[in-house]
């Protein structure tokens, strides 16, 4: 075959492999994913509870990622999960700002939405976010709805 | 025909050579010698061990025992690249042709300038089709293996082999599969090439009448040994009686026609017992 | 009872002299790739051979298996009213798994089996031994070229795989079945790591190509230069690198994914 067809070819198949890997690392793997881009700060949080909370999850407010949780580590002396997330620069919280623990969907994954607060000073590098508010894991709910009921049916005998 | 005076160094010395295949010995006792200038012709029934020799000149194969020296370097613990600078020096035809199936009829003549020379494409275009101009395929240059036809391969394989004008030549039956006409002119050729070039060559063949005509020397090969060997004039004259059946092609005599075997007889009884 | 031990011992010597025998190829291999990358349009004729001429089954494979996610994962998903996660289904299957198994799978029985009849062939009628005479050195100028032409083209069409399949998910759950678009796209964004899934998925298929390359390569060098045996030596290719390439992707996920 003709060198230059060969070549022309072979060309167009490895700029259809490149476009692929770039259409999977853009598009379905989103890294350029706002919120994550450019510069960002560390804020850390302590829970209770954070339920089935992974690293690299989002961080929301009011629904729109504006971070992504980075280490999730178990406090010995507290018997807490401490979370650190990093969020963008471009968005300064309040100090009085809460963060909760929240699921997208009934079976959906689990992410940190944060409540911005009223305080006139904002958060910093490295601050902690003082309120905060555990994951609702199911089981405890059941558990806490049946003894209600329960209650319920004793006191009104 | 006579032996070139200025031939002195032999190009190959083989010294009471044994070689062979796994734990199978095809060779035994070998001695045999080219010299510059040369042509010498290697006949001997099929399955003799005349492809083997061949190999064990080009370094394919090693020797279990003695001496092989090719342009005057021991074989015996050569490195790879002292080998492929040897073999650079070479050329052999196969007896199959081996023409590279992917390659058009000019690319394979070509395949040795462009791996081992840096000449431009023009030169090239050049010396390929004088080189098939000599074996007459000049107009097949653009044809493709598959089209050619087995005579036609040979041809364009023998035109491949001296691409790159060797010192040493080596054919493995060049006339099989060849009219009466092409025989002659290869032939011809063959000789004509050797010459010219100031090389030797070694002929593998079972064309006696062709070969006997233009060779300087012959060797005849039987069942792993070298039985007979001398002059056309001599070998035609011998008195032996293996050289004389073998030259006049008779089908009785001390030559077996047979690959080594228990007697026929015996076979087929075994089988007979074996089998109820 | 001996008749079978002989037999199993005879196999296992056949397997370890085979392996053997395989690495060392593959080093001898390695050391006489420098003309694969010096003469590089030499792998650009293999790259042709292995990965252009494997795209359309690449392309239609992948277009389907992604349109059965599409569909399988609905029928699934939609029991658990979770419908939203089609997109998350569909992309981690084919990133994880079979973006690149099946695509190895596919390069296996179309570009792997024809590098070993090639070379299979070329040994049979002593075109390599020929090449050899001519002081040209057969694995420098036949084999190494096939396996890096090979080992390059894997991952590209496992890439090409994957995409197509994540499209043919999408025509299925979005254009037919009606999932939001934006859902769609963005449970897949969100579920979809670059590291873990897009980088893990590339390292799988190159990996399976070196596998399949050589064994690919290896069958067609090592085969009986016969009819019989290059016939032989391809069925070998086949179904040794499929149960490579399963046994690999085995491997490959408990490393990735377990135990972290
Ligand atoms: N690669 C090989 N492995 C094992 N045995 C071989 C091999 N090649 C040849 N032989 C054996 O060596 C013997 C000599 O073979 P060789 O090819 O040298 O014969 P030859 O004289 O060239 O015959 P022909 O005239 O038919 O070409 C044969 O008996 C053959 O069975
Ligand atoms: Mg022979």
């Amino acid at each position: 075959m003709n060198r230059a067809i060969l070549d022309l070819w072979v060309g167009a198949f490895v700029a259809l492999g490149f476009a692929a890997l770039m259409f999977l690392a853009m598009q379905v793997a989103n890294v350029s994913e706002e919120g994550t881009r450019g510069e960002t700060i560390t804020l850390r949080a302590r829970f209770e509870d954070i339920g089935g909370l992974k690293v690299k999850a989002p961080v929301k407010s009011a629904g729109v990622v504006v971070g992504r949780v980075a280490a999730i580590r178990f406090d010995p002396q507290t018997y807490q999960a401490e979370v650190e997330m990093k969020v963008s620069a471009a968005y300064p919280f309040p100090k009085d700002t809460i963060a909760s623990i929240l699921t997208s969907g009934l079976l959906g994954e689990q992410y940190v939405g944060l409540a911005a607060g009223a305080d006139s000073e904002m958060l910093k590098d490295g601050d902690r976010i003082e309120m905060t508010q555990s994951a609702l894991v199911l089981e405890k709910l059941i558990g806490q709805f049946l003894f209600n009921k329960a209650a319920e049916g004793g006191s009104n005998k | 025909m006579t032996t070139n005076p200025h031939s002195a160094d032999p190009v190959v010395e083989l010294r009471g050579v044994d070689a062979g295949y796994g734990d199978r010995l095809i060779l035994s006792g070998i001695d045999f010698s080219v010299r510059r200038g040369q042509l010498v012709a290697v006949m001997g029934g099929s399955g003799s061990g005349k492809t083997t020799l061949l190999r064990l000149v080009s370094g394919q194969l090693r020797a279990r025992k003695g001496s092989v020296r090719v342009f005057g370097e021991s074989l015996e613990k050569i490195s790879e690249k002292e080998l492929y600078a040897l073999r650079r020096r070479m050329g052999m035809l196969f007896q199959f042709g081996a023409l590279f199936t992917d390659l058009s009829v000019f690319d394979n003549v070509a395949f040795p300038l462009r791996e081992h020379t840096d000449l431009p494409e023009s030169m090239i275009r050049d010396l390929v089709l004088l080189k098939l101009n000599a074996v007459g395929l000049r107009g097949a240059a653009t044809l493709m293996p598959s089209e050619l036809s087995g005579g036609m391969a040979r041809r364009v394989a023998l035109a491949r082999s001296v691409a790159l004008d060797p010192e040493l030549i080596m054919y493995d039956e060049p006339f099989a599969g060849l009219d009466p006409i092409s025989l002659g002119v290869i032939g011809q050729a063959i000789r004509k090439l050797n010459d010219a070039l100031g090389a030797a060559s070694i002929l593998v063949t079972h064309d006696v009448v062709e070969s006997l005509s233009i060779v300087d020397y012959v060797y005849l090969v039987s069942q792993g040994k070298i039985i007979a060997q001398g002059t056309p004039d001599e070998i035609r004259n011998s008195p032996d009686p293996f050289v004389h059946q073998f030259i006049y092609a008779e089908a009785d005599g001390p030559v077996p026609f047979h690959y080594p075997a228990p007697p026929l007889e015996e076979s087929l009884l075994l089988e007979a017992e074996v089998a109820p | 009872m001996i008749q079978l031990l002989r037999t199993l011992g005879h196999l296992t010597v056949d397997g370890v002299w085979q392996v053997g025998f395989a690495t060392r190829f593959l080093f001898a291999m390695l050391r006489h790739s420098g003309p694969s990358f010096a003469r590089f349009s030499l792998t650009i004729r293999e790259l042709y051979f292995s990965g252009v001429l494997s795209l359309v089954i690449i392309v239609v494979s992948g277009a389907f298996v992604g349109m059965v996610l599409g569909l399988q994962g609905y029928d699934t998903l939609q029991r658990f009213g979770s419908e939203s996660a089609l997109g998350s289904i569909v992309a981690l299957s084919l990133l994880r798994e079979l973006g690149p198994v099946v695509a190895a799978l596919l390069f296996a029985s179309r570009a792997g089996s024809a590098v070993t009849a090639e070379i299979g062939l070329m040994k049979a009628t002593e075109q390599l031994t020929a090449m050899d005479m001519m002081a040209v050195n057969p694995i420098a100028r036949v084999v190494a070229p096939r396996f890096w032409g090979g080992v390059l083209s894997m991952p590209l069409l496992a890439a090409i795989f994957s995409t197509v399949g994540v499209i043919g998910g999408w025509f299925i759950g979005v254009v037919v079945i009606g999932v939001d678009n934006g859902t769609f796209w963005s449970q897949m964004a969100n579920s979809v790591d670059f590291r873990e899934d897009v980088v893990n998925g590339v390292v799988k298929s190159f990996v399976f190509g070196w596998a399949v390359s050589l064994i690919a390569v290896f069958q067609g060098y090592d085969c009986t230069p016969t009819a019989e045996g290059v016939s032989r030596a391809i069925t070998k290719t086949v179904v040794y690198s499929s149960l490579m390439v399963l046994a690999l992707d085995f491997i490959l996920t408990s490393f990735m994914y377990i135990g972290k």
